[in-house]
């Protein structure tokens, strides 16, 4: 990156006048100001206010107030406790996020480049969900989803469904649920990045003996990465911390972390294991993003 | 296919917008092996007809042939014609080298490493192989998307003003450069350019084209000496066009007065044969001697010039001359330093051969295709 500063002062303040470089390099830090604080305020402070949490004596409770001991043995009580939940909430949220891009990249395609002057509708159509609250539009899908409703009614008649089958409180439920509920967060960076994907080069590429498959694997999608990462990121990371569509959708055979961090916080007020739960979720996801960023190789991202 | 060749062909292609003809009722040949230069303004439909001839738009009507194969139909991946882009397209999340060896990959040729490395070497980019498009500056990009294309050894190469951001040096190189592989590997080029010299240099047939019709077709040197329209004396060169009246015509010379004094010119060039006329009369095929000074020796003698601005460019003089009737023609003179430069306020005679002038349509705009200095930038 260049700093902004060093491009303005090639030329454009005539020397000995106006403001001097650092002057101007100053001002330009002070825009930051505002976001920082409210970083440090409403982020770093809760974030550190946790670490502290998880490491109280488990002894204690919220009304008889924690002691700090530096417990570091909460994280392993934690972990031995739940380690199925964080497999299975990354494997639901691993699957639902496959599903997100697989539902998703062709409609940020279509929008992108054959939608022509429906494009802002289709786009508003994309958002509208957002329109409703969450935890409205979850439990309408546990109507839809219900034993009497039409979707299972009609499987069952088909007979993809065994007729004593259900779709509702079971992974299938979860699942999908999540893919519903986060595939505006995937579709929005997909489109923006095939937005701006050049039309003429996908034309290069067919003048270059490229089938429409071929050109596209070259291409289109490669270009295309940039909104593939920040979409299945944006998908992943909040998928794999939801408790909703397990709470509403699934049973307590479907929960996820995110239903046993809430229980512990809300319900048992058990502060150290609900604080310790959610330093490793944080920390596992870190690391699986890290990883990921690494491999997906940002550097060849244009 | 026959054996007539690999000959690319356009018939009746038209192209709509809605309403708007972008290229109307167009029928060209360009002979397998051929260079075909396309010249025209901005925005008179050339590149639409190069995405024509690429498969990348669809004409309204009409059929592209080549040989007598019809490709009208056929997928641009599918057809033996690659394309120079005049954005040139180059694609930015590969290096140079693999934008270069991008075309033959996908056809599954198996050397494409030594044929890309020995294209970049053509192109003066070898040192630049590993860069991004980015990394490089518009006429390195330029030739980057030449050596994209050529590498392929197409049957029918699109070149879409492949040289337009080279400097001159460069330009007149990569000129040759062309020129030498096209007849090497024998490949139909369908060259678009603003750049008449390269046109006239390099091309076989020019096809001048305006509001997506083509004016006049033929032979570089038969489009400069014998235009057919107004627009072709005027984009091609620089022309004087002087309002005349026909008086008669012979099968072999036509007679016209201007302004009083009657001037000849060569049937062949003669493209209306009655009622008024544009003479017209190329600057450097004029002498302008002083008044009085020569005879008339068969040649065409206007009389009654005054030189009204002398202005000395080196290899030539260009002087502009006032006539009685209040129009300034052009004449310029190589400085062989064996006559006398005129100066400003002199009177002249000019005089030019009856075969060096040609005759036009006076319904046509005596001003179509001049370039003004905005079409030069
Ligand atoms: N997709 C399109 N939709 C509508 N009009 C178009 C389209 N493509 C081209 N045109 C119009 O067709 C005409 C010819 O365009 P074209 O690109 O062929 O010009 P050109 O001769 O290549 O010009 P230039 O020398 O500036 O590149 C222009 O007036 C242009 O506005
Ligand atoms: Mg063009």
């Amino acid at each position: 990156m260049t700093h902004p500063a060093s491009v303005q002062s090639t030329g454009e303040t005539p020397p000995g006048t106006g403001t001097t470089t650092p002057q101007r390099a100053r001002r330009g830090w002070l825009l930051l100001v505002p976001g920082m604080l409210w970083l440090a305020l409403f982020f770093l402070f809760p974030t550190v206010q946790l670490f502290f949490t998880s490491l109280y004596d488990p002894a204690g409770s919220y009304i008889s107030g924690y002691q700090m001991t530096w417990e570091f043995r909460n994280y392993l009580d934690a972990v031995v406790d739940t380690w199925n939940l964080f497999a299975r909430s990354f494997a639901y949220a691993g699957i639902a996020t496959a599903l997100c891009l697989i539902l998703g990249y062709p409609l940020a395609y279509a929008i992108a480049f054959k939608a022509g002057r429906w494009k802002n509708v289709m786009l508003v159509l994309v958002i509208a969900p957002f329109f409703t609250s969450f935890l409205l539009r979850t439990l309408s899908w546990a109507a839809i989803l219900s034993d009497q409703g039409p979707v299972t009614q009609f499987l069952q008649t088909i007979a993809i469904l065994p007729d004593d089958g259900r779709l509702l409180a079971t992974p299938v439920a979860v699942i999908a649920g999540l893919t519903y509920n986060f595939l505006p967060f995937m579709t929005l960076p997909l489109y923006a990045s095939l937005d701006k994907v050049d039309y003429r080069l996908i034309e290069a590429a067919g003048d270059l003996y490229s089938s429409p498959v071929t050109g596209f694997r070259n291409v289109t999608f490669p270009l295309s990465l940039p909104g593939v990462v920040s979409g299945t990121l944006l998908t992943f990371i909040p998928a794999s911390g939801d408790y909703i569509n397990a709470e509403l959708l699934g049973t307590p055979k479907q929960y996820m972390i995110g239903n046993r961090i809430q229980a512990a916080f809300i319900t048992e007020k058990d502060y150290p294991l609900a604080a310790s739960l959610s330093i490793i979720l944080m920390a596992i996801v870190l690391v699986m993003v890290i990883f990921y960023v690494r491999r997906a190789g940002t550097e060849k991202l244009v | 296919m026959s054996q007539g060749g690999r000959d690319l062909r356009l018939e009746g292609v038209t192209k709509r917008f809605g309403d708007f003809v972008a290229v109307d009722d167009l029928t060209l040949s360009v002979p397998q092996g051929s260079f075909f230069a396309l010249l025209g303004p901005s925005g008179c439909g050339k590149t639409t007809t190069l995405r024509i001839i690429a498969g990348l738009e669809d004409p309204t009507q009409g059929q592209v042939f080549i040989g007598e194969e019809d490709i009208t139909g056929l997928r641009p991946y599918k057809r033996p014609v690659n394309t120079v882009f005049q954005s040139y397209a180059l694609f930015p999340h590969l290096s140079i080298a693999e934008n270069v060896a991008f075309g033959l990959r996908r056809r599954g040729i198996k050397d494409f490493k030594s044929r890309t490395r020995d294209m970049l070497g053509l192109v003066q980019l070898e040192p630049y192989a590993d860069r991004r498009p980015a990394q490089l500056s518009g006429g390195q990009q330029q030739r980057v998307a030449l050596a994209r294309a050529l590498v392929n050894e197409p049957g029918v190469l699109l070149l879409d003003e492949p040289l337009g951001a080279l400097d001159l040096k460069l330009r007149r190189q990569m000129q040759i450069e062309l020129k030498r592989i096209q007849t090497e590997i024998d490949v139909t080029f369908v060259h678009v350019t603003h750049d008449q010299e390269e046109a006239m240099t390099m091309a076989d047939t020019i096809a001048v084209m305006n509001n997506g019709v083509i004016e006049q077709m033929g032979h570089p040197e038969e489009l400069y000496e014998n235009p057919e329209t107004t627009f072709v004396a005027n984009f091609l060169g620089q022309s004087n066009l002087i309002v005349t009246e026909v008086l008669s015509s012979s099968p072999e010379r036509v007679s016209v007065d201007c302004h009083g004094q009657q001037l000849e010119i060569d049937s062949a060039r003669s493209h209306t044969d009655s009622g008024r006329g544009w003479l017209g009369v190329r600057p450097e095929k004029i002498t302008a001697t002083a008044r009085g000074a020569e005879g008339r020796n068969g040649a065409n003698l206007l009389s009654g010039g005054r030189v009204s601005d002398v202005s000395f460019v080196g290899v030539s003089t260009q002087y502009l001359v006032a006539m009685p009737w209040g129009q300034e023609l052009m004449v310029f003179e190589q400085n062989t330093g064996q006559r006398a430069q005129l100066r400003n306020g002199d009177e002249v005679d000019l005089a030019w051969a009856p075969e060096h002038a040609f005759l036009l349509d006076a319904r046509q705009d005596a001003h179509a295709g001049v370039m003004t200095p905005e079409d030069l930038e």
